[in-house]
């Protein structure tokens, strides 16, 4: 188990679970979102390759109604 | 005569441009859209929702093969947001148009036209193509232009505000000296607004409130759409001379 911070909220996910594995879980498109890891912009690609770990900080952003 | 609306290397049908803020829901924002007759549209960059895996996302109601998605800033007040929230909607499907607003006031909504100056230059660098929301000075306007703006986007009156145009003379000066388009946003309260920005030679407008905050949004999308048409058509015929005294419209020859 590993404890991240996702989106401000404190969670708890399986251990070597990857960005493409958390998106998965919260049925997520990964053409429809962006993720900041622990401050930095992942690209695409690289979502199977980055494995989260304890203290790790994600976000994960999408288009919403705006002006 | 054909008249093309271009913003960088974008074509656009129409010159008007909507928010997607404030609707019920995203059936009548997609709805309201539709009846704008708008091909380009605001979205903003927030975090998705985690705790509701179900809830509906407006990009599921909005084909992106016929509208362009153009992520805004709205809510920032400093370079350093406004620019993290572009690098991530360039990330997540190659955005490289968009909307910079960088507000200085939250009474006002007024924007913060150093910080703002800045980001341009820096998004400018990194290969953004950025119309920027800023005030009515066109001695910024000319400076936003100068750092590599691709339009300019002075406001009417004040976000959400629906005041109108406040400094038509601020606007036309910025008119006259833009190479680039100049694109009303903010504060247009009514269809009549958009018609007044678009006979003064305005390139396009942007609105939001004015139509999600009617009673009747997708008819007022609709007479948004007639508005720009209307203004824009009208400023290319170009306005008659005004008299001070009337002038008769008909003959006074055969006059019984």
């Amino acid at each position: 188990m590993a404890k991240i911070q996702l989106n401000g909220k404190k969670i708890t996910i399986k251990t070597n679970l990857s960005i493409f594995d958390l998106l998965k879980s919260y049925k997520l498109n990964n053409k429809k979102v962006a993720i900041e890891y622990n401050g930095i912009i992942i690209p695409k690609p690289n979502y199977k390759k980055k494995y989260l770990k304890n203290n790790d900080k994600v976000e994960i952003v999408h288009f919403i109604g705006g002006g | 005569m054909k008249d093309l609306f271009k913003i960088s290397n974008k074509k656009l049908k129409s010159r008007l441009i909507v928010g997607t803020g404030k609707y019920k829901n995203f059936s009548e924002t997609a709805k309201a859209i539709e009846a704008s007759g708008a091909d380009m549209v605001t979205v903003a960059v927030r975090r998705v929702n985690i705790t509701n895996k179900k809830k509906p996302i407006l990009t599921d109601y909005l084909n992106p093969k016929k509208i362009i998605l153009l992520p805004n800033t709205a809510g920032c007040f400093t370079s350093q947001e406004a620019l993290r929230t572009l690098r991530l909607a360039r990330e997540m499907g190659g955005w490289k148009l968009v909307k910079l607003e960088v507000l200085g006031d939250k009474k006002t909504l007024y924007p913060n036209m150093i910080e703002t100056i800045k980001s341009t230059k820096i998004l400018v660098k990194e290969g953004f193509k950025v119309m920027v929301y800023c005030t009515d000075d066109p001695l910024l306007a000319k400076k936003l232009e100068d750092s590599g703006a691709a339009a300019i986007m002075p406001l009417a009156s004040p976000i959400g505000s629906g005041l109108g145009l406040q400094n038509k003379i601020n606007i036309s000066l910025i008119i006259k000296q833009s190479k680039v388009p100049v694109i009303v946003d903010a504060g247009i309260g009514t269809a009549s607004d958009a018609t007044i920005a678009m006979e003064m030679g305005c390139d396009g407008v942007l609105v939001n409130s004015a139509i999600a905050n009617s009673n009747y949004p997708i008819k007022m999308a609709r007479a948004f759409k007639n508005a720009v048409i209307s203004g824009r058509d009208s400023y290319l015929a170009g306005r008659m001379k005004k008299n001070y005294f009337a002038i008769a419209s008909s003959p006074k020859k055969g006059l019984i």
